[in-house]
């Protein structure tokens, strides 16, 4: 199948026209994280963490906690934005040009990719200024190639919610008994050591736990799994995702 | 080459056959109309042919292109509005076409040569840097099909394209997709529910009802079908004689009479009604009320389909009866 390079980078470019232009989303939706630091950060300030060597204290178990929640829920928006455009028609407009449908799928990718990983970084600094010290330049670079697999992973999430729903009603379900799970389970707010064992076998399927392990590892060095346990299985669920999202996104029809 | 042909198509949703087993044919060049009610299946129909919905059954090939195998040759021979505005409300209206032209892989220089071009034509150039949000119905309609046009599309899919306009911007569109199509060249396949519409803009007409096609000819045969024109008297007195005068005159092809009201069905009406007056008054007969009718494709659709009679009228053999005269009391 052909790439379209210029439909890719025109769909990218819509996103980030839509992005800059949507002022109050940007704003809302980093709130939510936002208060996550201050509330949680503040209030368990002098807790320690058990499990948790290094004395980085409880914001720096939370910042790359909510740093992934901030990934997961931006990165399924994508998911809500195909939506939204089936809603308004333009997912016809695109539907029907002389597209490579793959081309469609990384098109939305990139674009959620890039709106995602500027929230992810916005609250990376929001969390700087929370007290949140992370271990340098390098440890920042291993940090943003999580992110990006995080962000990969849910905006496949998205995309197959997106190709089987018809339209914006049922995606409140979705984000209530499936995103949030996804966040509780994760072990972004909590350690996954406290969890009885049955919700501990829900985590360990769930993909957002390694990403917020592995940013713990990358950004502070201490993680309950090694790093290459947690870059081997975001990789993976990446790939899954994304090949599952661009297959769903393939066999639903544009009308 | 015909731009579009098809044959037995056929789509069904969870059992329910919106589209039953259509076939026809559309020359290069040519308006072609598909008229109808809604839910008749004439969306179904068209998004069949721009490739959104895949067909239950049956082939279709536009600009000689496999709808279901050829789908990206089809998608680069094509332009569309949509019945449903689908425009990107947050980007200018400018922005709006950059983003199609891109995706049809228009360069630079050509897409704003192009993009300026359609803007002028549709009147829409000072409002090129507004947001589409802010455009009323009118204009977001007349950029939708500056945007079908930017790319030079061999076929064009108009679906509704006047739908819920005032009768000014539905005037000046339509004059628009004339010139289109005449000028340019451009074979246009339009979906409209509005008869006047199919009667003055198409070529030909094809008359769908409940999925299937009822009748298709051009609008002056299907209005040929119905034998001419209504002229309905109402008299006052005793008809007899009068009727069996007229039963020798060769140019009445129908007549009826029904509670005083004698409907006759006839080629040129307007010039027989002197004579008809005439008659009858030598016959005895005061003429009270004349009234002729033309017919239009709307009583065409009466004619085919029997549906909007089926409403209005009391009895049935009374719908029957109706149904031959193409009756022209009808309250509208």
């Amino acid at each position: 199948m052909r790439i379209h390079w210029t439909a890719i980078y025109v769909l990218w470019r819509r996103e980030m026209i839509r992005y800059v232009r949507a002022k109050s989303r940007i704003v809302g939706s980093l709130a939510m994280p936002v208060f996550f630091l201050a509330f949680l950060g503040l209030g368990f300030r002098r807790m320690p963490v058990p499990g948790m060597g290094g004395g980085a204290g409880y914001i720096g178990f939370l910042a790359p906690g909510i740093i992934g929640m901030t990934l997961l829920f931006s990165s399924s928006m994508q998911g809500m934005s195909v939506l939204w455009d089936k809603e308004f028609g333009f997912l016809k407009e695109i539907m029907v040009a002389p597209v490579s449908r793959i081309s469609l799928v990384l098109g939305r990718v990139a674009g959620g990719t890039t709106t995602s990983m500027i929230q992810g970084l916005l609250i990376f600094g929001a969390s700087l200024l929370m007290g949140f010290r992370f271990r340098g330049p390098l440890a920042l670079l291993f940090g943003l190639v999580f992110m990006l697999l995080i962000s990969f992973t849910f905006i496949g999430l998205g995309l197959i919610f997106a190709s089987r729903m018809k339209d914006m009603q049922g995606f409140g379900i979705v984000m209530n008994f499936i995103i949030f799970p996804f966040f509780f389970l994760s072990g972004a707010l909590t350690p996954l050591e406290n969890f009885p064992w049955v919700i501990r076998a829900l985590s360990y399927a769930d993909p957002l736990t390694y990403g917020v392990d592995g940013l713990r590892a990358v950004l502070i060095g201490t993680s309950s799994l090694p790093v290459v346990v947690d870059l081997a299985a975001m990789i993976g669920s990446s790939l899954v995702m994304l090949f599952l999202g661009a297959w769903f996104f393939e066999k639903s029809e544009g009308a | 080459m015909d731009a579009i042909r098809v044959e037995g198509l056929v789509k069904t949703f969870d059992g329910f056959t919106a589209v039953d087993h259509i076939s026809f044919a559309v020359a290069e060049g040519e308006l072609f109309g598909l008229l109808g009610p809604n839910g008749a299946g004439k969306t179904t129909t068209i998004n069949m042919l721009a490739t959104l919905l895949r067909p239950t059954a049956g082939r279709a090939a536009v600009a000689g292109f496999d709808v279901a195998r050829d789908r990206d040759a089809v998608r680069n021979s094509i332009g569309i509005v949509f019945q449903e505005p689908a425009l990107d409300g947050r980007l200018t209206g400018r922005e709006n076409l950059e983003f199609h032209t891109m995706m049809y892989g228009i360069g630079k220089a050509e897409r704003r040569r192009r993009i300026d071009e359609v803007l002028a034509l549709v009147e829409l150039t000072d409002k090129a840097a507004t947001p589409v949000d802010k455009y009323s119905g009118g204009m977001k309609r007349r950029l939708e099909i500056a945007r079908g046009l930017t790319h030079r599309p061999k076929v064009l899919f108009l679906d509704e394209p006047t739908l819920g306009l005032d009768a000014q911007t539905r005037r000046h569109i339509w004059e628009y997709v004339r010139k289109l199509n005449k000028d340019a060249g451009v074979t246009i396949i339009l979906t409209t529910h509005y008869m006047e519409e199919a009667d003055f803009l198409c070529d030909r007409v094809a008359i769908m009802d409940h999925g299937a096609f009822a009748a298709l000819d051009t609008p002056p045969r299907l209005k040929d079908l119905l034998g001419g024109d209504v002229v309905s008297l109402e008299l006052d007195g005793d008809p007899a004689a009068f009727l069996d005068e007229l039963g020798r005159l060769e140019w009445i092809k129908r007549s009826k009479f029904h509670e005083d009201v004698l409907s006759l069905t006839m080629e040129r009406g307007e010039r027989r009604i002197p004579e008809l007056v005439m008659l009858a008054s030598e016959k005895g007969l005061a003429v009270e009320c004349v009234n002729l009718r033309k017919p239009s494709l709307e009583d065409v659709f009466l004619h085919f389909t029997g549906r909007t009679i089926r409403e209005q009228e009391a009895g049935p053999s009374e719908r029957n009866r109706g149904m031959m005269m193409g009756h022209g009391r009808r309250g509208r």
